[in-house]
């Protein structure tokens, strides 16, 4: 397996596809944390004192998005772009049989280009993240505190998870398609209808659910289907779990009656208390990950190799 | 000497297609098989039960005494496998391509380098190593795959249409290689071709594989002489004049069991070595003689009279 992982992570680091990619993300990645960290120094009285760094990640100016969200919106485009041809390349340039008819075992070159994957993705997702912690110091004066950097990097395991997610969806296209384009187009339209149809879905549904909403209870009833609905999205799963994770502030998904936000103290959340309340979500995009590879894994382990 | 590879009642079955039906092959160590038919006859099936990379319906197959479906590393690691078309990294240089084949064999790397360049010189690509894959014309890539085979230093090779695609010269250049290698390093040849020409020059043994029934396997001339029987002595005769006259002194000679007019001579198909007679006959009348050739029954006809039967 180590001689595919290294040859794929090479491969990947010199494709030109990666360098679009990572010149793609890294300009638009410096841009918001820019433009965020500009809105900060010209109003630092809403900003929070003792989570400026994150607040730096999640807080978008009025045109531009903040940094979380468009992780959220161009992960999934890494994972697709790292893994639609990894298998369907291979047949197409009828290297797939010469390979498998040297002594190694199946497994290990599904198991290393997959590994090769992540580790771009964790190697991206980690250099944009020490490119933004140094521009936020020069922006803000001072450096994020051990709070911060360990909210930063649980974000970024979960970032790898979620980039890993459409990573393993291309990778199982690639290997059901055997066609390059075949596969990047089916990855697409999953993630199309995964970021915005899922939105228009989960709101349908809970309009049957609840239909007229008149009371409170049963408006935070309807956001609730809303949300459990929505959730079938591994976006909406990151999107949540960036929510709670960069904002200590955060204590609950979707909407609180005022009943139930009464006696709140409006202190921030300490790290456990936040990854206990995203823990589902963690673990429920690790499945999803663990599913689309496994479904590859024992189809690429009984298919036939036909040169 | 020890069998390489062996098959007993080997069959695939594509949901209700018969892509290889009970087959029954044996080559035996340090021989060039040549594995005919013609396409779609189940001959790259076959090949990939045998490394393990389809899994049979039923039968059993053993490669170099492993089974290549439980036992599918032992077998890899002691055949190389050209397969039709082989595809290559076309970003990487051939050098490149083959360390990294090497490094999946778990070959150390100085040895693999040495391996390299001289596996590259064996097939005549040593000027070109550095170069990208994708600047390589057909039979040079052809090569390269041979190169590659050789890398793992195989007991066994099995090369799936090695000539497929090829101009006749860079065609020949390839099967006097394998021929080479085989007499070089005592290196046990299978090779799948329905160019029958080409191939019939350099193989020990054939079997030829219709709609995927092995009909007939053998050394070259058991086989042809399986098919013409006992008319094993075919002649070309050829006189510079008086072709006319010499029909009906032809038929006299014991022996000659047909007679064909063919351009300036005949073609005669006897039951025994009829020259000195034709010799004598010539000198006798004579005549002057142009050639005299005996004509083994080709692979073609053979191949030809099995297709036709299948």
């Amino acid at each position: 397996m180590n001689v595919v992982f290294w040859k794929e992570l090479a491969d990947h680091f010199s494709s030109r596809r990666f360098m679009i990619l990572l010149a793609l993300i890294v300009l638009i990645g410096l841009w918001a944390t820019y433009a965020s960290g500009q809105a900060i120094r010209q109003d630092t009285e809403s900003a929070p004192t003792q989570y400026a760094f994150l607040f730096l990640l999640t807080s978008g100016t009025g045109t531009v998005f903040s940094l979380a969200t468009f992780l959220g919106f161009f992960g999934p485009l890494v994972g697709i772009t790292l893994g639609f041809d990894s298998i369907s390349g291979e047949y197409a340039r009828g290297t797939l049989s010469r390979v498998l008819s040297q002594p190694i075992y199946r497994d290990s070159l599904i198991n290393g280009k997959f590994f090769a994957g992540l580790t771009t993705v964790a190697i991206l997702w980690g250099s944009i993240l020490l490119l933004v912690i140094g521009l936020g110091i020069t922006l803000l004066g001072f450096p994020p505190n051990a709070e911060e950097l360990w909210r930063m990097l649980i974000f970024t395991a979960v970032g790898i998870f979620y980039v890993g997610f459409w990573l393993a969806l291309a990778m199982l296209f690639s290997l059901l398609f055997q066609k390059t384009v075949t596969a990047a187009l089916a990855s697409m339209a999953v993630w199309l209808f995964m970021t915005l149809f899922v939105v228009i879905i989960s709101q349908g549904v809970a309009g049957i659910v609840v239909p007229d909403p008149t009371t409170p209870e049963q408006l935070a009833r309807r956001a609730d289907v809303e949300n459990i609905v929505s959730r079938i999205s591994p976006s909406t799963l990151f999107s949540e779990s960036v929510s709670i994770l960069l904002n200590p502030a955060a204590r609950v998904f979707g909407l609180a009656l005022q009943s139930q936000a009464e006696g709140i103290l409006p202190t921030p959340l300490e790290l456990g208390q936040s990854l206990n309340l995203i823990w589902p979500h963690i673990t429920t995009l690790f499945g999803l990950v663990a599913i689309c590879f496994g479904i590859s894994y024992i189809i690429f382990m009984r298919a036939e190799i036909r040169a | 000497m020890s069998t390489v590879v062996e098959t007993q009642n080997l069959t695939k079955r594509y949901h209700d297609k018969l892509a290889v039906n009970a087959l029954n092959l044996t080559i035996n160590e340090g021989e060039i098989f040549g594995f005919l038919g013609p396409n779609g006859a189940g001959k790259t099936t076959t090949i990939l039960m045998l490394l393990g990379l389809t899994e049979a319906t039923s039968g059993r197959a053993s490669v170099c005494g492993f089974d290549p479906t439980h036992e599918s590393l032992e077998v890899k690691r002691r055949v190389g496998y050209l397969p039709e078309n082989p595809g290559f990294y076309e970003d990487m240089s051939a050098d490149e391509n083959l360390l990294y084949m090497a490094r999946l064999n778990r070959i150390p790397d100085d040895e693999a380098r040495r391996r390299t360049s001289e596996v590259l010189d064996q097939v005549g690509l040593s000027e070109d190593g550095r170069r990208l894959v994708r600047e390589f014309s057909r039979g040079m890539k052809q090569r390269l795959g041979i190169a590659e085979v050789l890398v793992k230093k195989p007991r066994a090779v099995i090369l799936d249409e090695p000539t497929l695609g090829i101009d006749p010269d860079g065609a020949i250049r390839i099967l006097e290689l394998i021929k080479d290698l085989n007499r070089e390093r005592n290196l046990t040849v299978m090779l799948s071709s329905h160019q029958l020409q080409q191939v019939q020059e350099i193989c020990s043994r054939v079997g030829i594989i219709v709609k995927g029934r092995l009909i007939v396997q053998g050394r070259m001339d058991e086989l042809g002489r399986a098919i013409l029987k006992e008319r094993q002595w075919n002649f070309l005769l050829e006189v510079g004049a008086g072709a006319n006259s010499l029909e009906s002194d032809l038929r006299a000679i014991n022996g000659i069991d047909e007679i064909e007019k063919r351009g300036q001579g005949f073609f005669l198909r006897c039951t025994r070595d009829v020259r000195p007679e034709l010799a004598s006959l010539l000198a006798r009348k004579n005549l002057p003689l142009l050639q005299l050739r005996s004509e083994d029954p080709t692979l073609e006809e053979i191949y030809l009279k099995y297709f036709r039967e299948a």
